[in-house]
């Protein structure tokens, strides 16, 4: 299998703070690949990182055969890389509408491609109209992630995306995640919910102080509850 | 926080409107201290009109503020440098604007404006290229750019047109009054405030009807978020540097045209008032801009008629009033 993204010896620093401290990890095509670890263990700086939002100090980023580290965030968009950040980050003045309009860059919104959004999240057809200020925080999850698909996308970024939502709005965004990963979709995905990283998971990649300090598959890392505690401080099925 | 399920109804979004009253209000709060109706319609047409012009000229301004973040302190020198640069098209055809015809001064003037606007619109281009682009996200060094870019402007003007006050006075079909029984509304005032009306009402518009206006408003509350769907904010930013000083062009020639004549250092004083009005709207904020600018002008208009000796801190003290009630300005857009 192919990686998609390949990050090889990525510092990235922040102010004076050093926080990816020399990043090697690839992503494969067509897989979900989940990236845990304690919180600032560096992962949203990671995404950020490749998304161009902070700028690598050193190493290379690949994104198929383009090298995207030095790249503006736009250009890596237009590459084909969606970015849902861990703020969910919905324009609150805009309506659900309007969000989804700016997302589809390339043109007018696809009515099929919005009928399967519809199909996951249908509070978004119903509130269509609504100013996304207005929204809850799973909806706002909703749209945010709508607003990732809602044209073909090479690569999504997703940061927490189940971080404190009510347990059945997780549920939806699992299917719908699993879903997107069904259509073939690369993912590198930060969870901190342990149902929803085996669920989604096909490999894992584990951070600790700004390195890759585990790389192997998610069911594995699943069944190994000594090696969760060694990497992660405690067991996943304890932090659900 | 309560949060709602996917699917329950959603509450229904509140329209504030409480600015809105806010200006409505205040004229009705002063028509009993004012006493004659007359003055008091007098007043408020004067307030309306002063208040379209500062609208037309700190609209730019607040989008800057609110889509990157920017400290423009030169904002000004588009002001002067348009009203400068209409004076070249009115002088050579005086005898065109002193004539009793609407449409030769019309003729005239619409062309004025619109050469102001060019030129002042391509001095932003100017000024966020050599001054703002090399200080993004520095605010002390935009503070210091932009005031030296303002001070060299005015010095600049002065080197080409001299020190003297340059007289502009108004076409003839704009001098008078309209009277309506008692009261006298100037006609210059009257197209003073339908300009800034339909300058609010095209903005509005694009802001609200266009993809554009979308990308705009979705800038001033989360640019990073912005570019990373694909868009080049810098391209947007730009166009909206250059939107809002060919706008501040425009208001110098109309605020040249109130006080019928330029001189270099005519923005000093409205610049004040500008970003009094920018800050009191809320930053990003056009609604509120243009609530923020009726409001300072009619602090300004009944409190000179009323109490003169306050005249000079009215508007502070209406600004510190709006913040101690808001803190983030009348309508919030942006975090900051």
């Amino acid at each position: 299998m192919t990686d998609l993204l390949e990050l090889s010896g990525v510092h990235t620093h922040i102010g004076r703070y050093h926080i990816l401290q020399g990043i090697d990890l690839t992503v494969p095509q067509g897989q979900v690949t989940m990236l845990l670890g304690r919180n600032g263990a560096g992962k949203t700086t990671t995404l950020r990182t490749i998304m161009g939002l902070w700028q690598a100090s050193s190493g290379e980023i690949s994104l198929g055969s383009e090298r995207i580290e030095s790249r503006a965030t736009p250009d890596i968009a237009r590459l084909g890389v969606g970015y849902v950040p861990e703020s969910m980050a919905v324009f609150s003045d805009l309506t659900v509408k309007e969000n989804l309009v700016l997302a589809a860059r390339d043109g007018p919104l696809d009515d099929s491609q919005l009928d399967w959004i519809f199909g996951f999240f249908p509070a978004l057809r119903r509130f269509w109209l609504s100013r996304a200020g207005s929204l809850s925080g799973g909806q706002k999850q909703m749209l945010s992630i709508a607003r990732a698909i809602i044209e073909p996308r090479k690569l999504l970024l997703i940061d927490e995306p189940t971080k404190g939502l009510a347990p059945a709005i997780v549920t939806a965004l699992i299917e719908c995640l699993k879903e997107i990963k069904r259509k073939g979709a690369t993912i590198l995905l930060v969870e901190q919910n342990f149902f929803a990283a085996r669920e989604l998971g096909d490999s894992v990649l584990v951070m600790d102080n700004g390195t890759i300090v585990h790389r192997g598959e998610m069911a594995a890392l699943a069944a190994d509850v000594p090696l969760q505690e060694r990497l992660l401080g405690l067991s996943l099925e304890t932090h659900q | 926080m309560t949060e709602l399920a996917a699917n329950d109804p959603l509450p229904k979004p509140k329209r504030d409107i409480a600015p809105v009253l806010l200006p409505v209000a205040l004229a009705l709060l002063v028509i009993p201290l004012i006493g004659s109706t007359s003055s008091w319609l007098t007043l408020t047409a004067a307030s309306l009109a002063m208040g379209m012009m500062i609208f037309i000229m700190a609209s730019g301004l607040t989008l800057v503020f609110g889509l990157m973040d920017v400290l423009n302190f030169g904002h000004g020198a588009f002001i002067a440098v348009g009203a400068y640069v209409a004076t070249l098209v009115l002088a050579p055809f005086a005898a065109s604007i002193q004539a009793d015809s609407l449409w030769m001064n019309l003729a005239v003037l619409a062309p004025a404006a619109l050469l102001s606007m060019a030129v002042s619109g391509a001095l932003g281009l100017v000024v966020e290229r050599v001054l703002i682009l090399p200080v993004y996200g520095q605010h002390l060094k935009q503070i210091l750019m932009t005031t030296g870019g303002l001070i060299v402007a005015e010095q600049t003007l002065y080197a080409l047109w001299g020190p003297q006050i340059i007289p502009m006075p108004l076409p003839a079909s704009l001098r008078g009054s309209f009277i309506l029984g008692d009261v006298a509304i100037a006609k210059y005032r009257v197209l003073a405030m339908l300009i800034g009306l339909a300058i609010f009402i095209a903005i509005q518009l694009v802001l609200n009807r266009s993809k554009l206006g979308l990308l705009i408003r979705a800038g001033v509350e989360n640019r990073e978020m912005v570019e990373a769907l694909g868009y080049r904010i810098r391209r947007l930013f730009l166009g909206v540097f250059m939107t809002g000083s060919a706008l501040a062009g425009l208001g110098g020639v109309m605020w040249a045209l109130y006080r019928e004549q330029v001189h270099a250092s005519m923005s000093d004083d409205l610049t004040v008032l500008i970003f009094i009005v920018v800050i009191i709207g809320g930053l990003g904020s056009i609604g509120g801009c243009f609530i923020g600018a009726i409001l300072v002008a009619m602090v300004a208009n009944y409190g000179g008629f009323l109490v003169p000796k306050l005249a000079l801190v009215s508007n502070i003290l209406l600004m510190v009033a709006i913040l101690m009630w808001r803190p983030r300005g009348l309508y919030a857009v942006t975090s900051r």
